[in-house]
């Protein structure tokens, strides 16, 4: 088309901030169960929350804050121009959202393995507000994960285009809202780690 | 005006644009005004599906006992005639079809922020409705449980609940997508001296609904993923037996579903608040008030999703606060009546055939929303609820409201993209009809309410006969009048007489240029002067 390059920085901004927003608010059905069923399960809650294991809990909020600092530094660096740099800390990003995965594997395999799942033998005979609670568990951290998997592809396309200059200092929406993307990822977690592995 | 009427051939046109052709010039538009009509056409289709399901509802309730179906079938028809309905016609209806279509003109843009996203939402919209028609013809028959996928139902029945629920949670997305990009457009993209006191009152009932469209959807997204888990991983949240409620379904699909419904309104109540001043010649009555209730209207609307479960089991001070809150929404709602009527007093009104269905918008949606008062005061609602007055309630809203203001804005707008207009005496027979038909359906309904006959019923009492019968006849005079307004409406985009620039003498901007519009809307971007309601500054007679 004929039509002129025109680009809209802090509109393209705008747009993924109200994204954000509407991702926010689809965890939000999620804990306003978790606050209603706390409310009606204290007791069940916190047994079902000192199975949890706390370690590698900490461990991934660790892994999480790191890759969003990678993420904040990528943007720091296109600015500056340095396409390689920007390649390297996102690549080390994606690395950290992996790990981050792997750990969750695990975690999620020892719960499995202690028949700790939905439907599971333990959790059907087992007092209701325990089936609850795991039932939330699995369904919270699952819709984190796949959020998890979507920021890392979303930051590996982004990469891609960096490296084929694509995204540059002049013009780096994209990174940038793939980056806020991240920090949204970040930040849901940081609300499910105290609620989940902390305060029970 | 300086172009002639046969501007229809300009070259310039968004219809002969250069490039692709076929219809990959189409869906792969990003062209707001080929978004606009893609959506248009496939809502219409969608939406002539489901009149369909609904007659076929009509004649099974005609007389008591089976007419042509049985009970499995009924359940399923009206599942499928609301889903299609609400989630396909008329939640998309309006932003994805004139919202497309106008709003970037009327704001003075070259087309929306995000004019990919924009296509995208179409494909997704497409693709949750393709998964949705999958959901009938597979698996173990089409869901049975109405469009509201009440639980513990939705999680047992073994019909094919959670693709259709899929298809819907896809939709959804579509419908956040869209609400995202107008936003950010409305705030982006307004041509220089398009202040905010100058925006039509039609982008203000936009902005409104995308902004609930964006704030209540997740909430709907996340509820399906949670009957769909329900259902595959047995995770029972909603399942008293397993330690979880489901009144908690009950709160969050209402939570979006109530807002939902002002999803389907406001933008219905912009276009009547475009058509009232231009077929009245006077600057609209009240222009902040209107742009202000629109605003109302999304916030308080958002707060009022308990009056769908006074019978529930929620506690009594829920009741009294939910019962409250939806007196308050009646507030807004009547400021923007008073300010139409206003409008109209002293005002030089012709009465072609967008004014018409303008003017029965009013008196329709009025009675629907009193109406609507009687089911959100407590103790009335109690006595009619889940009857066949909620029923006859609803579409008096949505469909003599939303759906009145639908086809009036397709008298009013369609033209201006087609540059040839309806025949007028057609149309206004054609409303006359449906009116007559719309009313002896749905007050027979509310009727039959009052008496006790329960809704979505296979079978029912001897003595709801009449009424009954009376309902059916009633949905056939509507069908016609709607076939008749639809031919003639039709007919004429194609071989009508030709339509000018600006015959209607609106004073906002999408008739400011050529008809139909030029590819990217405005030769050079406009520099707006005047209020969108200022009739003498825009210098119509």
């Amino acid at each position: 088309m004929s039509q002129a390059q025109h680009r809209d920085h802090a509109g393209a901004k705008l747009g993924m901030w109200l994204f954000l927003f509407t991702e926010l608010i689809l965890f939000g059905g999620l804990f306003l169960l978790y606050a209603v069923y706390l409310a009606r399960y204290p007791h069940e809650f916190s047994v079902g929350g000192r199975e949890l294991n706390v370690l590698f809990g900490t461990v991934n909020t660790m892994v999480l804050l790191t890759s969003s600092m990678f993420a904040a530094m990528a943007v720091t660096a296109v600015q500056r121009g340095q396409r390689h740099n920007v390649v390297r800390l996102l690549g080390m990003t994606v690395f950290c959202a992996l790990v981050f995965l792997g750990i969750k594997y695990f975690e999620w395999s020892a719960k499995i393995g202690h028949d700790i799942y939905p439907g599971s033998q333990r959790l059907t005979t087992g007092p209701p507000g325990e089936s609850v609670f795991f039932s939330l568990y699995y369904l919270t951290t699952g819709l984190h994960g796949l959020h998890v998997l979507i920021g890392g592809a979303v930051l590996t396309f982004v990469a891609i285009k960096v490296q084929k200059g694509k995204v540059n200092a002049g013009n780096y929406a994209w990174l940038e809202n793939g980056a806020l993307y991240w920090h949204l990822v970040d930040l849901i977690w940081i609300f499910i780690f105290p609620l989940y592995y902390l305060i029970l | 005006m300086s172009l002639p009427d046969n501007s229809r051939t300009d070259i310039s046109s968004f219809w002969n644009d250069t490039g692709k052709t076929g219809i990959a010039a189409w869906i792969f538009s990003t062209d707001h005004k080929r978004i606009g009509l893609l959506y248009f056409y496939s809502v219409l289709g969608f939406f002539l599906t489901a009149v369909v399901l609904g007659l076929l509802l009509r004649i099974e309730l005609m007389t008591p006992g089976r007419t042509i179906m049985g009970p499995q079938a009924y359940n399923a028809l009206f599942t499928v005639h609301g889903v299609i309905m609400i989630f396909l016609f008329i939640i998309p209806g309006f932003p994805g079809a004139f919202g497309n279509l106008i709003m970037p003109l009327q704001i003075g843009a070259r087309d929306v922020a995000f004019p990919r996203l924009n296509l995208f939402s179409w494909w997704l919209y497409m693709i949750g409705a393709a998964i949705i028609l999958t959901a009938l013809f597979t698996g173990s028959g089409p869901p049975d449980t109405g469009w509201t996928f009440y639980v513990p139902f939705s999680s047992r029945t073994g019909t094919n609940v959670s693709l259709a629920v899929f298809g819907v949670f896809i939709v959804g997305f579509s419908s956040i997508l869209t609400g995202v990009n107008f936003v950010t457009t409305i705030h982006r993209l307004r041509a220089e001296g398009m202040t905010w006191r100058r925006l039509p009152l039609f982008v203000w009932s936009l902005y409104a609904t995308a902004w609930v469209q964006i704030l209540a959807t997740p909430i709907l997204g996340i509820t399906l993923v949670l009957v769909i888990a329900e259902r595959a991983l047995g995770t029972g949240l909603f399942d008293p037996a397993r330690g979880g409620d489901p009144l908690m379904f009950q709160h969050l699909f209402w939570i979006y579903s109530h807002p939902a419904v002002y999803i389907m309104i406001l933008p219905a109540m912009g276009v009547i608040s475009e058509i009232i001043p231009v077929f009245s010649r006077k600057p609209v009555f009240g222009y902040k008030m209107i742009a202000f209730s629109s605003l109302a209207i999304a916030a308080a609307g958002s707060l009022v999703w308990g009056h769908h479960m006074y019978t529930s089991g929620m506690s009594d001070t829920a009741i009294l606060v939910f019962s409250f809150l939806t007196f308050v929404v009646a507030i807004p709602s009547a400021i923007k009546v008073f300010n139409w009527v206003a409008t109209l007093y002293k005002g030089s009104i012709s009465l072609e055939a967008p004014m018409i269905f303008a003017l029965s918008f009013i008196l329709l949606f009025s009675i629907g929303g009193l109406t609507g008062l009687i089911l959100g005061a407590a103790a009335t609602d109690i006595h009619v609820h889940d009857t066949q007055f909620v029923v006859g309630h609803f579409h008096y809203t949505i469909f003599g409201g939303s759906g009145f203001a639908f086809i009036g804005a397709m008298h009013y707008w369609l033209p201006k993209f087609y540059g040839r207009k309806y025949a007028e005496k057609p149309a206004l027979l054609g409303w006359a009809i449906m009116f007559v038909g719309f009313n002896i359906t749905y007050f027979s309904m509310m009727v039959l309410g009052m008496k006790g006959m329960p809704r979505r019923y296979y079978d029912y009492l001897p003595e709801f006969a009449p009424l009954n019968l009376a309902s059916t006849i009633g949905s056939w005079i509507l069908a016609l009048g709607l076939a008749l307004v639809l031919v003639n409406l039709f007919r004429g985009l194609m071989k009508g007489e030709s339509f000018g620039r600006n015959p209607w003498g609106g004073a906002t901007l999408e008739w400011s240029v050529a008809t139909p519009p030029p590819t990217e809307n405005f030769e050079e971007e406009p520099v707006v002067t005047h209020g969108p309601y200022d009739f003498k500054g825009a210098g119509i007679p």
